[in-house]
């Protein structure tokens, strides 16, 4: 933890919140996406927007884009999570359904016990998203 | 740009305080030569302080800084009045625990009163005072005190007309803070002071706010038989309500005089005003009695006992008379370089809006919403820039709410959540502020770019 000295989060999250991933810049295209969920509030200090692209046939993630308000963890909490379902051509939307904050979290390098709750919503997005998703097709 | 937060020591100041670290080490409670320099050196800072405030030295008690300053001074006051804090006999509540009437058994009321469960007594202060003040009239409330937390308006600043009409006959202080921390809007004591002298000379009824007569419990008087002498025997004495002000960040900027601001409490802390962190003074108005909250030795009239920080005490004292000696200097220029900066922020970043009041303002406080984008992001941003500043963000604050004086003037969370202190100081130069400049718009933009929020 020799990183907290000079900063407050792990290397991973200053890296994702720095120089954040896979964000949508704007309004997304007519059909661009399948679908999107949106969780947080103001008055929780955090809110995200996800929306998610999928195959059809083999129910695999395409493509994920975000947008946040938040604090750097929830900047960088989106990023990587958008990372671990596009990794290896996609992942499926069941494995992808059992992501954790605590699997984020840890991809991170771990984050201060107070932020957890309330700075992870990338994956409750998501599954708003994907619920959206199955009520449409 | 955090000076608000923390100041650098003055070099003149670390100077003024070196002799007492290694030289002149003595105790000042100590009969020989050692302890009667040190002694020298209290009296001399309590003399100089005195001085800066208008006041005699008698009245000055060095403490270990502005949170210890404001307990004292609240829990010290309500504490003397009601014979001891945490030792009240009845508490009587509502059906929802709340108190309703409390008995103070070694109250200074008189004697005929003690018997008889009392009004709760009455603290007044304001929403957006500092944690320092609020917390402890928490901690009052719950033990059977009542308090009214003043609204401070869109702009920041109390109403004396409020003031006026929240005392009532068992108000035994008013805390309000000279200017707010975080959006720097001066509070005009002077004229609440008016509005607490002339409830006082009435004899303590304002004419406006009629005392609750139906929350008295006591008998009858056989002699005289009209409501407003009954009502007269739980009245306190005449010098009550006490006032008190919180004047952390006034030194520097503000007229400390505690005659023109007719303040019988004041509260400094030495760590905002390049001097050392751990130091602070209440004044004490000359028969203002307190009850201590530390108990220990003689020391500081037995208000805070426990061997003198003597290098902290003589750097306090040299911070604040340099404060008070460059005073309108630094605030002309400050002044001007805050508003050059308020300018370009408001002209150069679209929606950022200006948070207190525009002109009633510390002339070291910057403090704008920008909208759309997250405090704690913004922050972090800029440090990685090289500037400290600080957010009304919940994100950097432990219980996760965003900054309650944001909110007290009516800022919604999402205001609050985007809100950005800059604090201006004696290092501050019009190149910092250029500097801020540049780096910001492109900072906001980015985070702007990936924001799901569009306030318009």
């Amino acid at each position: 933890m020799a990183d907290v000295d000079k900063w407050i989060y792990s290397a991973v999250v200053k890296d994702h919140f720095m120089h954040p991933r896979g964000f949508l810049m704007g309004e997304p295209k007519e059909g661009e996406f399948d679908a999107h969920g949106e969780v947080g509030s103001f008055a929780c200090g955090d809110i995200i927007k996800l929306w998610i692209k999928i195959d059809k046939k083999t129910e695999r993630i395409t493509d994920v884009k975000w947008q946040t308000w938040g604090c750097a963890t929830a900047i960088a909490s989106a990023s990587m999570f958008s990372e671990m379902l596009t990794e290896n051509e996609g992942m499926n939307i069941d494995e992808a359904m059992k992501i954790t904050p605590k699997d984020i979290a840890e991809k991170l390098g771990g984050l201060p016990a107070r932020k957890f709750h309330c700075s992870i919503l990338a994956d409750k997005a998501f599954k708003k998203a994907v619920e959206a998703y199955r009520l449409r097709s | 740009m955090d000076h608000a937060a923390a100041t650098p020591m003055d070099e003149r100041v670390r100077k003024a305080m070196e002799p007492y670290w290694l030289k002149d080490f003595g105790n000042p409670n100590a009969l020989y030569k050692e302890g009667l320099v040190a002694r020298n050196a209290i009296e001399s800072a309590r003399a100089e302080v005195a001085r800066v405030f208008g006041a005699r030295p008698k009245e000055i008690i060095f403490t270990n800084g502005g949170t210890e300053s404001d307990n004292l001074a609240i829990l010290g006051i309500a504490g003397a009045v009601a014979g001891g804090i945490g030792k009240l006999t009845s508490l009587r509540t509502d059906e929802e625990g709340n108190p309703t009437e409390a008995k103070f058994p070694n109250s200074s009321l008189k004697p005929a009163a003690r018997n008889f469960p009392l009004p709760r007594l009455h603290i007044i202060t304001s929403k957006f005072e500092h944690h320092a003040v609020l917390s402890a009239c928490k901690k009052l409330e719950k033990e059977g005190f009542e308090v009214t937390y003043l609204d401070v308006g869109k702009d920041g600043v109390v109403d004396p007309e409020e003031v006026k009409r929240a005392l009532r006959p068992e108000t035994i202080l008013v805390s309000i803070m000279y200017a707010n921390n975080e959006i720097g809007a001066i509070q005009p004591i002077r004229e609440i002071a008016k509005v607490i002298r002339n409830f006082k000379k009435k004899g303590g009824f304002s004419g406006e706010a009629k005392p609750n007569f139906s929350r008295f419990t006591l008998p009858r008087s056989g002699a005289g038989s009209d409501a407003s002498q009954n009502f007269a025997l739980p009245r306190l004495n005449t010098a009550f309500p006490y006032f008190h002000t919180d004047a952390c960040q006034a030194p520097g900027y503000l007229d400390l005089n505690i005659q023109k601001l007719g303040v019988d409490l004041m509260t400094i802390n030495g760590s905002k005003i390049y001097g050392p962190k751990g130091t602070g003074v209440l004044f004490v108005k000359d028969g203002v009695k307190l009850q201590p909250i530390l108990y220990g030795g003689e020391q500081e009239k037995k208000l805070r006992p426990g061997t003198e920080n003597v290098a902290g005490i003589v750097g306090l004292a040299a911070a604040l008379r340099l404060a008070d000696e460059e005073r309108e200097k630094e605030s002309t220029r400050l002044s001007k370089l805050r508003d050059y900066f308020i300018g370009r922020l408001t002209m150069e970043i679209p929606k950022v809006v200006l948070n207190g009041h525009s002109a009633e303002r510390l002339p070291n406080n910057v403090n704008v919403s920008i909208l759309d984008v997250e405090g704690e992001s913004v922050v972090l941003y800029l440090d990685e820039a090289g500037v400290a500043c600080s957010t009304g963000s919940a994100c950097t604050s432990e219980n996760l709410e965003p900054s309650h004086v944001l909110m007290a003037i009516g800022r919604p969370h999402s205001y609050a959540h985007g809100a950005m202190r800059f604090s201006l100081g004696r290092s501050t130069t019009k190149k910092n502020i250029d500097y801020v400049m540049k780096v910001l718009p492109g900072i906001i933009e980015k985070l702007r770019m990936f924001s799901p929020v569009k306030i318009s």
